[in-house]
């Protein structure tokens, strides 16, 4: 019989801030002059394509490598206003790095999102500004959550020259860069930064601890604004679909991500000994890589399918691997089990591919001792906000749009993860908020 | 955003990138491309008098260096060899199209005022903004008693210009050979000619590789070679050098000067505007790239001169010329020493094997703690500067200033010099 084992401080304070500090410095300038010299200056480049917002990366590189740091970190911040972000969360490995020309013969690409850092870093060093207010138009948009596609909408707008209002649940502005992005991704308190510099180009309102569906209701604001864009991401947590109920010890990872993200002492957070994971993508990794850097001894992350499967990418995958986090594969949570109510292991069934593909369990079983099993199979559409108003028409449980980002309510856009438009990727979420802010123009100026 | 209009001898651009005269500017198709990416301007293909000239197949030649492609390139083409008439058309055509960029036609005929005349009236009906006389040329035409062959005589040089300039009033460029002893006699004569400028540098004689099979030099064609014109990033320092030459001179320094040679970017360009250009023009970068790296040529000076407080380019242009100095007018009484930072350096010992072997045995190896350490002896160290240079990691070496920074002696007082004059 093992007792729970859950405390706070496994680790002294300086090995927790030296775990915590950026797990990926970044570039001096020596450094970064011989890497951007790496770049061939591609015609029609493929990373260009690969980058959902489009960043003309020969050109970025090419001005690094001639000393124009400011035109550098313009061409990126024009087409991606949190290249600062995107630099340090982008899953490169399956975007812009991933087809890099440098990979055929080398397997060794250009270090693109070390370069777009070393830009955008000089950038928000040398206190220069790049962007400048539109004349005004007069128009007001309303946007509900200041996410990275609520923030880059708002942005995109006020170069347009309209001005806008952004309705955020949480105290923060920058959604899941704030409250979900493993925290040794964005050290300095960089969310906040960004999101200062995003709104000091002016006509941008932030109206936080505003809630869509309790505070403010969208048929108000479909009323008062001459728009509307909804980027709330996805507020809710899949659940296990287990029968019983959740036993104490037993998170949301989101939710523990965002305590962590908000930690004033490290070394305050409870941390279970015997940790297990279930899910198979990036929140996943975090969770797990988190921690077992607060210093968990045993962490597995288990997975119901293969390593092909996850959509964690090899190298995230690789990272937490080399964190010393044990990726346990093809294993399907059965149930939770517990003793005095809290939960004490999980037990999980053997599963496999059967002839049609798809996934079936093969009826043996395997038991995990855990003091803390986290959830993270996923997120959802919150559907309490749109109580007692219009509802747009839904797809794949999310919000549907059209190539336009408008959804089926007329005036009201909607980009990011609460849409379905690519991968639930920061980079993604920037590019929905600009197409929108786009599209709204378009059509707000017609009338 | 600053004002980088241009106007070089009398002719006008919005920026002062030009493409130069060479494959990029041979046709309407090329020059169109060039607009659109944002070029200032092109100094069209070489015309010359009908029948044009045939080429050969294998024309380029190339040195890569330490993994950068075409650090040099060689080639060895002629001028244009399309048709007058179709040139002429295309020439019109972009000049209504894009009447704010500059559209100069570079000329070469056989060296007759017939000839000369002719063309002339040729191309005055195109609407182009000048004319630049390409006398540099080395290979192909030279041969025939044209580019290169005027270049090198002065005299040829003034009388093909004055009858440049007596027929014609369009702007006129001189574009000069650098395959000359003293460039300043070339320009000189140009100027005397009547020229409203100059150009240079065109393409340095060059035999850029030898093919040890075939015992032929590169590019060989069918199993032949023949010396080219050598430009690329390797000839920058050369042309910087005879712009500068001509920025000097008291009998030319007033006459602009259209650059060329090695430039690659924003940066080389401010070099040569610094050191008197009005304007620059660009043929292998655009060659290797594409004409898209105007973006960051455009981009980078602008941010450079916003940087430095400058509004247009008159209030640098010709910058540096006054810095450039004879030898014997340097401080003799500056003094710098090499510095080691031990934090950044990986103890390949370069820094002392070239001091060692070549320089002043100034850097001493020592063995602390079991580890290779390299360090500076002061008194040895003249300041040269070549351990810094050898060292590959960038910033590790570095020179510092270890005179008192208030004393001035040079060479024609100091006591060393048998031909010393008197300081009082
Ligand atoms: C743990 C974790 C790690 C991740 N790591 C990465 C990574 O490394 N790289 C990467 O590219 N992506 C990563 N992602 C995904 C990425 O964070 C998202 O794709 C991105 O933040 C989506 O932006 P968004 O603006 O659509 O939504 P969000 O960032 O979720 O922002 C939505 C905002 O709306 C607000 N909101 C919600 N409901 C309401 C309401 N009713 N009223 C008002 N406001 C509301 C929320 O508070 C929030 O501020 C990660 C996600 C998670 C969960
Ligand atoms: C392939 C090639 C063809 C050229 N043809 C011409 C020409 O027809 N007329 C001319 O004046 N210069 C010609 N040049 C010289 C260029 O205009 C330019 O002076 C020279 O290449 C140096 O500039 P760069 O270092 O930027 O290439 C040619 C150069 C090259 C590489
Ligand atoms: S694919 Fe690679 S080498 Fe080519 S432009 Fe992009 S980063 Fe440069
Ligand atoms: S660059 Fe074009 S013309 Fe020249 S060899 Fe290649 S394909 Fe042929
Ligand atoms: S050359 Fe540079 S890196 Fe090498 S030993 Fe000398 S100082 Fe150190």
């Amino acid at each position: 019989m093992t007792t729970t084992d859950i405390r706070a401080g496994r680790l002294s304070q300086e090995q927790l801030a030296e775990n915590f500090s950026d797990h990926h410095p970044p570039l001096n300038s020596a450094n970064a002059i011989v890497e951007s010299d790496r770049c061939y200056f591609c015609y029609d480049a493929p990373c260009i394509e690969a980058c959902p917002t489009a960043i003309d990366i020969p050109n970025f590189i090419r001005k690094i490598s001639t000393g124009n740091l400011k035109g550098s970190a313009k061409d990126i911040l024009t087409q991606n206003i949190m290249g600062g972000m995107c630099a340090r969360v982008c899953p490169t490995e399956i975007l812009c790095e991933g087809v890099c020309v440098r990979n055929t013969h080398e397997e060794k690409p250009v270090r693109i999102g070390d370069l777009q850092r070393y830009a955008t870093d000089w950038f928000f060093e040398s206190g220069e500004t790049l962007f400048k207010r539109g004349e005004p138009t007069g128009k007001r948009i309303a946007i509900v959550g200041g996410g990275p596609a609520g923030l880059s909408c708002a942005h995109r707008l006020a170069v347009l020259g309209h001005e806008s209002v952004i309705f955020e649940a949480r105290e923060k502005l920058s959604g899941l860069n704030e409250y979900g992005i493993a925290a040794y991704k964005t050290v300095n308190n960089f969310a906040q930064r960004e999101v200062e510099f995003i709104l000091q180009i002016g006509g941008i309102e932030a109206r936080t601890n505003h809630v869509l569906g309790r505070d403010v209701k969208i048929d108000d604001l479909r009323n008062e604004f001459d728009a509307v864009f909804l980027s709330i991401g996805l507020g809710d947590v899949n659940d296990l679909g287990l029968k019983s109920d959740d036993p104490e010890g037993v998170y949301n990872a989101v939710d523990i991500i965002a305590e962590l993200r908000q930690a004033k002492n490290l070394d305050e957070l409870p941390v279970g000994r015997r940790i297990v994971v279930i899910g198979g993508g990036n929140t996943a990794i975090d969770i797990s890589v988190q921690s077992k850097k607060l210093g968990a001894e045993d962490v597995s992350l288990v997975y119901r399918r293969g390593a092909q499967h996850m959509s964690a990418t090899w190298k995230e995958q690789e990272f937490a691997k080399s964190n010393g986090v044990n990726i346990k594969y093809w294993l399907s949570p059965k149930s939770l089990h517990s003793e005095n109510g809290h939960v004490s292991g999980v037990e999980f069934e053997c599963t496999k591919l059967n002839s049609n593909g798809k996934l079936s369990g093969t009826g043996e079983s395997r038991f995990m001792e855990a003091d803390v099993v986290f959830k993270a199979i996923g997120q959802s559409m919150q559907d309490t906000i749109f109580s007692g108003s219009d509802i747009p028409e839904m797809t794949k449980g999310k919000i549907a749009v059209n190539s336009e980002f408008e959804t089926s309510l007329a005036g009201v856009w909607s980009g990011g993860d609460c849409v379905g438009s690519g991968d639930d990727l920061t980079v993604q979420a920037v590019e929905d908020g600009k197409q929108a802010a786009n599209s709204i123009h378009q059509k707000i100026m017609q009338q | 955003m600053a004002d980088l209009s241009c106007n070089v001898a009398g002719i006008k651009a919005p920026n002062p990138f030009w493409v130069a005269s060479a494959p990029p500017t041979d046709k309407l198709y090329n020059v169109e491309r060039a607009f659109r990416a944002g070029w200032g301007g092109v100094v069209w293909k070489t015309l010359g008098i009908d029948p044009p000239i045939v080429n050969v197949s294998s024309r380029y030649g190339a040195v890569h260096y330490n993994g950068q492609r075409m650090m040099g390139f060689n080639n060895l083409e002629l001028i244009t060899d399309r048709p007058l008439e179709d040139n002429l058309r295309e020439i019109k055509q972009i000049k209504q199209d894009w009447p704010d960029r500059a559209v100069v036609v570079s000329l070469m005929v056989p060296c007759t005022e017939k000839d000369w005349k002719y063309i002339l009236k040729k191309i005055e009906d195109t609407g182009c903004d000048g004319v630049e006389l390409n006398f540099g040329c080395p290979h192909g035409m030279s041969e025939r008693g044209m580019g290169s062959a005027v270049g090198q005589v002065p005299e040829y040089i003034e009388m093909v210009t004055r009858w440049v300039k007596e027929c014609s009033d369009l702007p006129c460029l001189v574009k000069l050979t650098p395959n000359i002893t003293d460039i300043c006699h070339a320009a000189r004569a140009a100027n005397a000619g009547g020229a409203d400028g100059v150009s240079l540098i065109n393409t340095v004689n060059s035999i850029v590789s030898v093919d040890l099979d075939l015992m032929a030099p590169e590019p060989t064609i069918d199993g032949k070679g023949s010396h080219g014109g050598y430009c690329g990033p390797a000839v920058k320092p050369m042309a910087l050098f005879m712009v500068t030459e001509i920025a000097k001179d008291p009998e030319t320094n007033n006459l602009p000067i259209s650059a060329i040679g090695g430039i690659s970017n924003w940066r080389d360009a401010t070099e040569f505007i610094v050191m008197g250009a009005g304007g620059v023009q660009v043929c292998t970068a655009v060659m290797h790239y594409g004409f898209k790296i105007v973006d960051d040529m455009i981009d980078g000076l602008n941010n450079w001169m916003d940087e430095k407080g400058y509004q247009t380019l008159e209030d640098f242009k010709g910058a540096a010329v006054k810095n450039v100095k004879e030898w014997q007018y340097l401080n003799l009484k500056y003094d710098i020493k090499a510095r080691i930072d031990q934090s950044t350096c990986i103890n390949c010992g370069l820094c002392y094997i070239s001091c060692e072997d070549a320089s002043h045995q100034a850097i001493r190896e020592t063995k602390a703690n079991g580890g290779r350490h390299f360090e500076v002896i002061d008194d040895e160290c003249v300041g040269c500067n070549l351990c810094m240079f050898a060292c590959p990691v960038p910033g590790c070496i570095s020179m510092e200033r270890v005179d008192s920074g208030t004393e001035y002696q040079n060479w024609t007082t100091h006591p060393n010099n048998p031909m010393r004059v008197d300081q009082n």
